[in-house]
C-alpha cells in the first residue's frame, strides 16, 4: 500500500511513466495486437461445450425419412413461384393448411429512403406466411420459429421444400411441449423485420405492415434456413446479427454437437475446421476464421435473416447449405434429421438459453474465445490513451462543438440532400446519397482553419494540450463502450485510432503526419477493411472494383440503420468522425 | 321408410309412457313438498313460484328414462329413505370438429337433497362423496369451482367449449355470509383442497387471490352477491397430471369400475391435444316452485383428441380408438346414463357416418344455438347389441376444415422488447354481423409487472371506447395482484384492442423462482358475457335438460352466458447473474482492502519532518567548527 500513500514512491511511479511514456505506448500497442493475434491460437482457447443441461444430457433419435418428399414440394413451390413471380401466398396457405397448421398471412409494405441498387429494390410490397404448429396440452406461453426466406429466382426452393417436409413431420409427433412456427418470409431481411415487429407489435423502423392474428407466446429460439441445392457438401452457421449481438453460444455448440453426431461437414465462416494447430497454415486458418467473425461482427449487419431475431432477446442462427466440389454429399433427409434433432432439444429447454456465452469469439466451430480473453487485447489498446493524456477548458468547447456539428450534417445530410443532388449532378440516387457522405466527410478536413477563425485569441500551448486531454478522454469512453457491445468493432476502430491519437502533436511534420492521419481514419478503416474482407473471403479485387464495392458498402450501411435500425452508421457519423476530426484539430494547432 | 316407421313407433311408446309419467311425476312432487315442509329452508320463501309448463314431446323423452331408471333402481336395492333425495346421472358429449379432431366432454352430476349448514351434522354419506361434503360444512362454503387443465382451448377452431376453463388450476369459492374470517378460512380451504386434488393449490397466498365485483357471479341459487364472501384465484403454471386424475375420479359414485368412467383411462387422456377436469359444487332448486334447494355436484372432463398426432391416416374415431375402452353397461347408480353425438353439421351423413346407429334423436338448445344430436342411452340392454359391448365409430367422408367464427373470442399478447418496460394488448372480437353485446373484462397482473393505469386505452374500430363500470385495484408489493374490471360494449363486427403499458419489477434475489429465465406467468384475462343467442334460450332452470346445456342459467331468452378466457402470458423478468453474489463479494473486498488500506496507512503513520542529511564535507565543516567553538553551519 505503500506505494500508493508515499508520497515519495507514488512520485517515482509517475516519473517512471512519464519518462518511458513513449516506449511503454509502444508496447502496450504490440502488446495488444500479439494478444489478440494468440487468441487464434488453439492451445491459448477453450473447447466449446454444452452448458444448458436440459440440452445436454438428454438423448433424443432423429427419424426424419421424407427427404425425397421435402424436395418434391421445394419442386411444386419453385413452379408456383416462377408462375406467379413472387411469393405463392395461396398455394402456401393451402400447403400448411393441409399440414394441419394454424396459417397465418402477414402483408407489408415499406418505401426506401433511397433505391438499394444491390438488390434493385425501392418500393417493397410483400407478404409473410407463417403456420403455427400448435403443441399439444400447452397454453401457448413459448415457441420457436423455423424460417425459410422467399428470394426471388431460383434460390432457396430447397429450403421453402425441407420447412414444409418438417413441418409435416413435426404436426405428427406428440412430444411437443412448445408451439412451432414455421415462417416463409419474402424480400428477406424487410420481410422479416415487418414479421417481428407485427409479432411484438412494436414499430422501430417505420415501416407498414398489418397485425398479425396469430401468435404462440413468448419466442424461445429461431432456426432460419438457406438451402438452394437438393444435396450439399457442408453446412455452415452463420452467428453475426445486427448491431455485432450474438447468439447465446449454446445455440451454435448444438448445431456443432449434431453435426458431429450425424456426420455432416460443418464450417463457420465458410471454414471448415483443421486439426493441424501447430502447423504455421492451421494456425492461418484460425487467424482467418476468426478475423471474418471480427469484420462482419464490427460491420454491424445482420449476415443473415436470424440477425434481426436478436434484438427482441431471441437466440437465432442461420443454416446455410453449401454445395462445392467436394466428393462427399449430404441428402434432405440427413439435414432434415438434424433440424428435427435440434428442435426436439430446443423442445426440452426448460429456460431461454442463457447458461453459455453471449459474447465471444470463434476461431473454429470447437473452439472459442469468451469476453474475459479477448478483453485484454482491447484493454492494452485502450490504456495509451490514458497515458497519453499527460495534463495540462472553455477554449476547447468551440472545436468540440463544431466537430460534433460536422458529424451531425454526415449523419443528416445525404439523405435529405439526395433529391437537391440528383437535380444538379448527373448521378443516380444512390451515388448522390454516398457521394454526399464523402464530401461531407472531406469538407470536415477543412475544419481547422475555420475554427481557429472564431477562436477568441491566439492558440497556446496550454489550448492544445487540454484539447488533446479531452480528445483522449473522449475516444477512451467511446472504444470502451463499443468494446463492451460490439467487440470486433471496438477492437478494429481502437487498432486505427489509437496510434493516430496517441501520436498527434501540433510539434510534428505536418505533411506527412496528415496523410498519415488521413490513412486511419474511419473513412480509411472501411476502405481498407473492405480489402482485408474480401481477401479473407479469397476472393480479392482491384482497386476500381474495391472502390465501387466501397461505395456500396457506405450505401448499404445506411440502408441497414434506416431498415433495420443499424446503430453502426449513427455512431460513426455522430461520434467516431468527431473525435477523429479533434485530433486533426490538434495537428493543425496554431 | 322403415326408419320413419320407427320413429312413429317409438312417438306413440313415448306417448305411452308420458301417461305414467305424469301420474309418477305428481306423486314424487308430493314427497319433495312433504320433504320440503320438514326441512324448513328459507331459500324457498324467496323464490318466485313458477307455472308449471306443458312438457313436449321432447322433454318426455327426457323423464321417461329418468322414470325407468328410479324404478329399476328400487326394484334392484332396498335403501334407506335418503335414496329418493339423490340422484346421480353421467353423460358423455361427442362433437366431430371440422378439423378431423374430436371433442368429448364427460358430465357427471350428483344432486342431493340435504343440508350441511346450521350445525347440522351429516354423517351418513351415500353417492356424494364424504371429502367434499365435509369441506363445505366445515368451511361454510356457498359454491366452489375448481379446474384444472392442461392446454389451451382454441376457440377459433374447436367453437365454444361446455364449460371453460383457462390454462392451469382455477378456483373460486363463494362463502356464506356466516363466515366472520373470509382470508383465513380461504387460506385454510386452499390448503385442504390441495391435498383431496393432490394440486399445489396450496401456492394460492394474498398475492395471487382476487375479489372480483362482477364477474362471478353465483351459479347457483341464492341472491346473495357481495363480493366479499368471494375469493378467485388462478395458477396458469400448474401441470396436469395423472395424479390429479385420480383423485378426481375417486369422487364418481362408481369410481372408474362400471359406467361412462372406465374410458377414462389416463395414458389415452393424457394423448391429446386438451384436458380440462373440473369439480363445480352449488345449491341449485330442486324443483320448479324451488320450494327446497338441493346441492349439486358436477364433475366435467373435457379432452379433445388430435387427429394427426394419433398416427392414423384415416379420418376415423372410434370410442377405443380414443379411450383404448368400450362400452359394455351403464354404472348401476346412475340414473341416467347416456352419450350424445353432435350431428347438427350431419344431417344427411355428408360429413361423417356414424355406427351403430340411433333411431333416438334429441335437440338441445346449448351456447345459444339449437344442436341435434344422437342418443345412445346406455341404462337399455338395446344399445350394446349383440356383442354386449358398445363402441361407437365416426369415419369422416369429407375432409375440409375451415376456422370457425364464433361470435366471441379473444387473445391477449405482450409487446415490445427489452427488460425494462412493455405493454399488455388484450384483443376481444365481437363478430356478430349486426349486434353489440356487453362484455366484462377481468385482469388480474401479479405485482411485479407495475402497471401504468393512466396508459390504459381501449380502442373498437379506431374509437375510444369508454367502459360503463371499472373497477381498479392497484396492486401492493408482495401482497396483493391488481386487478382491472371493465364493463364494455363491443360493437357489432369489430375488435376492441384493450392495450396498457407495464414496468418490470427488479425482485429481490430470494424472490425468484428456481428457473427465473424461463419467465414469471400472468393468469388469463376472463371475459365474461352475454352473447347474442340465434335461437331462444331456456331460461327455466329447474327443466329437465342434458347436463352439458344446463350449466350456465340463462336469465333471458334472447342471449346465452359465455365465458371466454385469453391465453396466460410468459413474461421475463430482469434476472441478475445468478453468480454474481460472488463476483460482488470479491470486488467488494479487494476494494474494501485496498481503500481500508490506504486510508488506515495514512491515518494511523505518525509524520516527521525529516532532517536533511548534510554531505560528507559539511560534516567535516562541522567537525572542525564544533573543535573551533563557532556555532555549527
Amino acid at each position: 500500500m505503500g506505494l500508493l500513500s508515499d508520497p515519495n514512491r507514488r512520485q517515482a511511479l509517475i516519473n517512471l511513466l512519464t519518462r518511458l511514456n513513449a516506449p511503454i505506448c509502444f508496447v502496450c500497442y504490440f502488446a495488444g495486437v500479439a494478444w489478440f493475434m494468440g487468441l487464434a491460437f488453439e492451445p491459448f482457447t477453450l473447447r466449446t461445450y454444452m452448458s444448458e443441461n436440459a440440452m445436454g444430457s438428454t438423448m433424443v433419435e432423429e427419424r426424419f425419412p421424407a427427404g425425397e418428399r421435402a424436395l418434391a414440394t421445394g419442386r411444386e413451390f419453385a413452379a408456383h413461384k416462377k408462375k406467379v413471380g413472387g411469393m405463392p401466398v395461396d398455394w402456401l396457405v393451402k400447403t400448411m393448411q393441409a399440414r394441419g397448421l394454424e396459417v397465418f398471412t402477414q402483408s407489408f409494405s415499406r418505401t426506401l429512403p433511397f433505391p438499394d441498387e444491390n438488390t434493385e429494390r425501392y418500393v417493397v410490397k410483400g407478404t409473410n406466411v407463417y403456420g403455427i404448429l400448435r403443441a399439444p396440452r400447452a397454453p401457448r406461453t413459448e415457441a420457436l420459429v423455423l424460417s425459410a426466406p422467399c428470394t426471388p429466382g431460383d434460390n432457396n426452393n430447397q429450403a421453402v421444400g425441407l420447412l414444409l417436409g418438417l413441418a409435416h413431420y413435426f404436426r405428427n409427433q406428440v412430444y411437443w411441449a412448445k408451439d412451432i412456427i414455421f415462417l416463409v418470409n419474402e424480400h428477406d431481411l424487410i420481410g422479416m423485420q415487418a414479421w417481428l415487429e407485427g409479432y411484438h407489435h412494436t414499430n422501430v423502423t417505420g415501416m407498414d405492415w398489418s397485425p398479425l392474428q396469430g401468435r404462440g407466446g413468448s419466442i424461445q429460439a429461431a432456426l432460419s434456413l438457406e438451402l438452394s441445392s437438393d444435396v450439399v457438401t457442408s453446412l455452415d452457421i452463420v452467428l453475426e446479427g445486427l448491431n455485432g449481438q450474438l447468439p447465446n453460444l449454446d445455440l451454435a455448440n448444438l448445431f456443432y454437437a449434431f453435426c458431429q453426431k450425424i456426420g455432416v461437414l460443418c464450417t463457420i465462416q465458410g471454414k471448415l475446421q483443421r486439426s493441424d494447430w501447430d502447423s504455421a497454415s492451421g494456425y492461418n486458418h484460425a487467424v482467418q476464421t476468426m478475423m471474418l467473425m471480427v469484420m462482419k461482427q464490427a460491420s454491424g449487419r445482420p449476415w443473415g435473416d436470424h440477425g434481426l431475431f436478436l434484438r427482441y432477446h431471441i437466440e437465432a442462427a442461420t443454416v446455410k447449405g453449401v454445395n462445392s466440389f467436394r466428393h462427399y454429399k449430404t441428402d434432405a433427409t440427413t439435414i432434415g434429421r438434424l433440424l428435427e434433432g435440434m428442435y426436439r432439444k430446443l423442445n426440452n429447454l426448460l429456460e431461454r438459453l442463457h447458461q453459455s456465452y453471449f459474447f465471444y469469439l470463434l476461431p473454429s466451430l470447437s473452439h472459442f474465445v469468451s469476453i474475459g480473453y479477448y478483453m485484454p487485447a482491447f484493454g492494452l489498446l485502450a490504456v495509451i490513451l490514458l497515458l497519453r493524456s499527460n495534463p495540462g477548458v472553455l477554449s476547447v468547447l468551440t472545436p468540440l462543438v463544431i466537430s460534433h456539428l460536422t458529424g451531425a450534417a454526415l449523419y443528416m445530410l445525404p439523405v435529405r440532400f439526395q433529391e437537391v443532388a440528383v437535380e444538379h449532378f448527373p448521378v443516380s440516387e444512390t451515388e448522390a446519397v454516398v457521394l454526399t457522405a464523402i464530401a461531407v466527410y472531406t469538407a470536415g478536413l477543412a475544419l481547422p482553419h475555420n475554427t481557429h477563425r472564431l477562436l477568441s485569441g491566439e492558440g497556446t500551448e496550454m489550448g492544445w494540450r487540454v484539447l488533446k486531454l479531452v480528445a483522449l478522454l473522449y475516444l477512451a469512453v467511446l472504444l470502451g463502450c463499443t468494446a463492451v457491445i460490439n467487440f470486433s468493432l471496438g477492437f478494429i476502430l481502437a487498432l486505427t485510432l489509437v496510434p493516430a491519437a496517441a501520436y498527434v502533436t501540433p510539434h510534428v511534420p505536418k505533411a506527412l503526419s496528415a496523410f498519415f492521419l488521413v490513412a486511419l481514419s474511419p473513412a480509411c478503416t472501411l476502405l481498407f477493411s473492405v480489402f482485408f474482407f474480401q481477401e479473407l473471403q479469397e476472393m480479392p479485387v482491384s482497386f476500381q472494383d474495391g472502390w465501387l464495392l466501397y461505395l456500396s458498402v457506405i450505401a448499404q450501411g445506411m440502408l441497414d440503420h434506416y431498415l433495420y435500425g443499424s446503430l453502426v452508421f449513427p455512431l460513426v457519423a455522430l461520434l467516431v468522425y468527431p473525435c477523429w476530426l479533434l485530433f486533426w484539430n490538434i495537428l493543425f494547432w496554431k | 321408410m322403415a326408419a320413419h316407421r320407427c320413429r312413429y313407433l317409438a312417438c306413440l311408446l313415448l306417448l305411452f309412457l308420458s301417461v305414467i309419467l305424469v301420474t309418477m311425476s305428481q306423486e314424487t312432487t308430493l314427497g319433495h313438498e312433504q320433504h320440503a315442509t320438514a326441512v324448513d329452508d328459507p331459500q324457498t320463501g324467496a323464490e318466485t313460484k313458477q307455472t308449471a309448463e306443458k312438457p313436449t314431446v321432447e322433454e318426455k323423452r327426457w323423464e321417461e328414462t329418468k322414470v325407468k331408471a328410479t324404478t329399476q333402481a328400487s326394484d334392484t336395492a332396498v335403501l334407506s329413505k335418503t335414496q329418493v333425495n339423490e340422484d346421480f346421472q353421467e353423460e358423455l358429449v361427442i362433437r366431430p370438429l371440422h378439423s378431423g379432431d374430436i371433442y368429448a366432454s364427460f358430465q357427471f352430476r350428483t344432486v342431493w337433497e340435504t343440508d350441511f349448514m346450521k350445525g347440522n351434522k351429516v354423517s351418513h354419506y351415500r353417492l356424494f362423496p364424504k371429502s367434499l361434503g365435509q369441506v363445505i360444512s366445515k368451511f361454510s362454503v356457498r359454491e366452489l369451482h375448481i379446474s384444472f387443465t392442461q392446454g389451451y382451448w382454441r376457440t377459433m377452431q374447436w367453437g365454444q367449449p361446455f364449460i371453460p376453463s383457462p390454462p392451469g388450476a382455477e378456483l373460486w369459492v363463494w362463502f356464506q355470509d356466516s363466515v366472520t374470517d373470509v382470508d383465513a378460512t380461504w387460506k385454510e380451504l386452499t390448503n385442504v383442497l390441495s391435498g383431496i386434488f393432490c394440486a399445489s393449490l396450496n401456492f394460492i397466498d394474498s398475492t395471487n387471490t382476487l375479489q372480483p365485483s362482477a364477474s362471478f357471479k353465483p351459479l347457483g341459487i341464492g341472491n346473495e352477491t357481495d363480493h366479499r364472501f368471494l375469493r378467485y384465484a388462478t395458477l396458469p403454471r400448474e401441470i396436469v397430471c395423472t395424479e390429479n386424475l385420480t383423485p378426481w375420479k375417486k369422487l364418481l359414485p362408481c369410481g372408474s369400475k362400471a359406467g361412462l368412467a372406465v374410458l377414462l383411462k389416463s395414458e389415452k387422456l393424457f394423448h391429446s391435444s386438451f384436458h380440462s377436469q373440473s369439480v363445480h359444487i352449488r345449491p341449485v332448486c330442486q324443483d320448479r316452485q324451488c320450494k327446497s334447494s338441493s346441492w349439486e355436484l358436477r364433475q366435467a372432463l373435457n379432452v379433445v383428441f388430435d387427429l394427426h398426432t394419433s398416427g392414423q391416416s384415416k379420418r376415423e374415431w372410434s370410442l377405443f380408438k380414443m379411450f383404448s375402452r368400450t362400452l359394455t353397461e351403464a354404472c348401476p347408480l346412475a340414473s341416467s346414463s347416456k352419450i350424445y353425438i353432435d350431428v347438427t353439421d350431419n344431417p344427411q351423413e355428408e360429413q361423417f357416418e356414424l355406427s351403430p346407429a340411433t333411431p333416438l334423436l334429441s335437440q338441445a338448445v346449448v351456447l345459444g344455438d339449437r344442436r341435434t344430436f344422437s342418443v345412445y342411452d346406455l341404462t337399455q340392454q338395446v344399445t350394446f347389441g349383440t356383442v354386449r359391448s358398445l363402441n361407437l365409430m365416426i369415419r369422416w367422408k369429407s375432409s375440409e376444415g375451415d376456422m370457425l367464427r364464433p361470435l366471441l373470442h379473444a387473445e391477449r399478447y405482450v409487446t415490445g422488447y427489452g427488460l425494462q418496460t412493455g405493454e399488455i394488448h388484450t384483443l376481444m372480437y365481437n363478430n356478430h354481423p349486426f349486434r353489440s353485446f356487453p362484455v366484462l373484462l377481468l385482469d388480474s397482473v401479479p405485482w411485479y409487472l407495475r402497471l401504468y393505469i393512466h396508459t390504459l386505452k381501449v380502442i373498437s374500430k379506431g374509437k375510444d371506447n369508454n367502459p360503463s363500470y371499472i373497477h381498479y385495484q392497484p396492486s401492493k408489493d408482495r401482497e396483493r395482484p391488481h386487478l382491472l374490471e371493465m364493463l364494455l360494449q363491443l360493437p357489432p363486427h369489430s375488435v376492441t384492442e384493450v392495450t396498457v403499458q407495464f414496468e418490470r419489477a427488479l425482485l429481490k434475489w430470494t424472490e425468484y423462482t428456481p428457473d427465473p429465465n424461463h419467465g414469471f406467468y400472468v393468469g388469463s384475462s376472463v371475459i365474461s358475457s352475454l352473447v347474442p343467442s340465434t335461437v331462444a334460450m331456456e331460461t327455466n332452470i329447474t327443466m329437465e335438460q342434458p347436463l352439458f346445456s344446463s350449466f350456465f342459467p340463462c336469465k333471458e331468452e334472447s342471449s346465452y352466458f359465455a365465458r371466454v378466457y385469453t391465453e396466460p402470458l410468459l413474461v421475463n423478468l430482469p434476472t441478475p447473474d445468478f453468480s454474481m453474489p460472488y463476483n460482488v463479494i470479491c470486488l467488494t473486498c479487494t476494494v474494501v482492502a485496498v481503500g481500508y488500506g490506504s486510508l488506515y496507512n495514512l491515518l494511523t503513520r505518525s509524520f516527521q519532518v525529516e532532517e536533511p542529511n548534510p554531505g560528507l564535507a559539511k560534516r567535516i565543516a562541522n567537525v572542525i567548527r564544533r573543535m573551533r567553538g563557532v556555532p555549527p553551519l
